[in-house]
């Protein structure tokens, strides 16, 4: 392998991992501080990924604008599907067992999947990405890396510093480590939870939806897509620690490289290295990489 | 504790006498579905033993079912005809020595980090079987020969299902009186509380690694029948959707009863063929998904403790509040899995 290849190969792993750190990301907030294991979270990302595609000709017609325009509408909308869906569904389940949640979660994903059946139908569609971002930069003499794959790793890195923001600087930040640390403490110093987890939620949403909307030109938009995502998304939170920010983002990274490269040089046995890893990570440290507090 | 309940032997008892009843008035369509189905109700009874018995949730379980089925296959193409009374046992054993290895490894997380490690492993599982010429790849075996015992040979469709009906039976039976015994009880206490099962001296890991090794063997069970009556297997078999699957079954029956693993079995699969009718949904019937999510949903929110629940809550609804208190052994069942960790530090 040349420097050039390498390089490539680095950059693609990272950008496959912050990707996955987006969609994971949301999975440990809403598991560590909300106690609900989420299954239907790789569906926020399927969603999202459709939404690029199917609002992408509407708003076109109407406004004019570009891939921009789509990814702004899809976030405002996702924000408000959140907070409607942690309302009508996730709600009832906090005092619930985890295994009610599982099932109902399950359920979820049936809906959401037949839903995208009847709503868009069952093909597989290609999304263009914006006009200014088409073009490759050279690297070497002979490859070239297309911007698009590094303005999604851009992207993604922002996302995770402002998240890395909100957390540790805000008053915000503040009340939801302390709601996950303890929620009845929190609620009798007169926070409400209840809000405070529908904000979690949505928000756990709307950045699901934007990493599918953003990966959607370079993965293309298919069903199903949704699944793969949220069984690898699971495996980012446990390496990393359930609850972990710093510990899921370290997790995509990891898994970004070994899936990537295992693809590279070790093809036949590509499949079973990411799991290969958790399992020996799980073996040498029973909680994850960074337990949350 | 020790009583017999008369209400739900009935339950039990009717259910096994229609099921061996049920070829007298079943076409052949009729009969290859509630074969599939009680194949599907042993798989979610070994579950159901780790998961409502022990407080294990295992999301890998679909590995030893896959093992038990492909070990079928590929003894069948190795061997002439293979005989019941060896194959039968040779298939459990090799699920079962694969569930030792990794209830060995995997006993040492807790909750959701367990949850994940039995998926792991099974995932190992899928990719070995999927991705080398071992297990011929993404294309699957074809089953060689029947499995015959003396004059028997289990081909046609109605031995295969009285096949699958005494070993459910046994099955049903062994684990009723496991549960019951002195295993099964500790087993019951590391579900409630671990911790506390240590402070009384019970060395709780060999406890658990029984477990798990005895419901991978089970599952394996129910994977030979499955590869003997289809004839075929493939890597799907191995796959985290039938993981899924048959964890859904046993929560939709209802955690910590026997019979809810197979009300479960029945509901799911009968759910799916009702949504999957053409006859009732016409050309809505390739969206089947959505009627059985929905039907999930609902039963999450209506019904908290599963469809074996639903009785005693239409009776407390008909009977008011002063209706009879719900049984012990439910309660118990109440916070199987995950929350063991939290449980630990309050006591």
């Amino acid at each position: 392998m040349d420097f050039a290849t390498f390089l490539i190969q680095c950059l693609n792993s990272l950008q496959y991992g912050l990707l996955l750190f987006l969609v994971a990301s949301g999975l440990t907030l809403i598991f560590g501080i909300m106690g609900v294991i989420n299954l239907a979270h790789g569906s926020f990302y399927m969603i999202g990924a459709y939404m690029a595609y199917a609002l992408a000709a509407p708003i076109a017609a109407t406004f004019g604008g570009g891939f921009f325009a789509v990814l702004a509408v899809g976030l405002v909308l996702s924000v408000a599907f959140g907070y409607v869906l942690e309302w009508a569904f996730y709600s009832f389940l906090y005092d619930r067992e985890h295994l009610q949640q599982v099932l109902m979660t399950y359920g979820l994903i049936l809906v959401f999947e037949e839903l995208r059946s009847i709503i868009v139908g069952d093909d597989v569609y290609g999304v263009k990405p914006p006009e200014m971002l088409t073009g490759t930069i050279a690297l070497g003499d002979v490859m070239t890396y297309p911007v698009y794959r590094l303005f999604i790793s851009f992207v993604c890195l922002l996302l995770a510093l402002g998240m890395y923001g909100v957390f540790t600087k805000t008053r915000l930040g503040m009340m939801i480590r302390a709601g996950a640390t303890n929620r009845e403490m929190v609620q009798s110093l007169g926070v409400d939870i209840k809000f405070l987890y529908r904000v979690v939620f949505a928000a756990g949403v709307a950045i699901a939806v934007l990493a599918g909307m953003v990966a959607a030109p370079v993965s293309s938009v298919y069903p199903g897509m949704g699944n793969s995502v949220l069984i690898i998304c699971f495996v980012v939170v446990v390496i990393g620690g359930i609850g972990s920010i710093r510990g899921a983002l370290l997790a995509s990274l990891l898994i970004g490289f070994v899936d990537t490269f295992g693809k590279v040089l070790l093809p036949s046995a590509a499949g079973v290295l990411v799991y290969v890893l958790m399992a020996l990570i799980l073996l040498w440290k029973p909680d994850g990489l960074f337990k949350a507090g | 504790m020790g009583s017999i309940d008369f209400s739900r032997l009935g339950f039990v008892v009717a259910a096994f006498l229609a099921l061996a009843l049920y070829p007298l008035v079943g076409g052949s369509f009729g009969i290859d579905l509630v074969t599939k189905i009680m194949i599907y109700a042993i798989f979610a009874l070994s579950l159901e033993l780790l998961v409502g018995g022990t407080g294990l949730v295992c999301f890998g379980h679909a590995a030893f079912f896959g093992i038990g089925a492909y070990a079928a296959v590929m003894l069948s193409n190795r061997v002439d005809v293979p005989a019941l009374w060896w194959a039968l046992p040779v298939c459990m054993v090799a699920a079962g020595l694969y569930a030792l290895v990794v209830g060995s490894l995997s006993l040492r997380t807790k909750g959701v980090y367990f949850i994940m490690v039995t998926l792991a492993f099974a995932q190992m599982a899928y990719y070995v079987v999927h991705d080398t010429p071992l297990g011929g790849g993404t294309d699957g075996i074809y089953l060689a020969s029947p499995t015959t015992w003396g004059p028997l040979e289990f081909s046609k469709p109605l031995s295969i299902y009285g096949l699958t009906l005494v070993l459910l039976v046994l099955v049903f039976g062994f684990l009723a009186v496991l549960l019951r015994s002195r295993f099964g009880r500790a087993l019951a206490g590391i579900r409630v509380n671990e911790q506390r099962m240590r402070a009384a001296g019970f060395a709780t890991y060999p406890y658990k690694l029984a477990a798990f090794t005895l419901s991978g063997t089970i599952a394996g069970l129910a994977g030979y029948l499955f590869g003997i009556k289809d004839g075929f297997v493939n890597p799907e078999m191995l796959s985290w959707h039938l993981s899924g699957a048959v964890l859904i079954m046993i929560i939709l029956g209802g955690l910590g009863h026997l019979r809810g693993a197979l009300v479960g079995a029945f509901a799911f699969a009968l759910l799916q063929e009702f949504f999957k009718s053409e006859a009732i949904f016409g050309a809505f019937a390739k969206h089947w998904h959505l009627g059985l999510g929905l039907s999930i949903i609902a039963c999450v929110a209506l019904l908290p403790r599963g469809l074996v629940g639903l009785p005693e809550q239409v009776q407390r609804r008909l009977l008011g509040p002063r209706g009879p208190a719900p049984d012990a052994e439910a309660q118990l069942a109440g916070k199987p899995g995950e929350k063991n960790g939290a449980k630990d530090g309050n006591d």
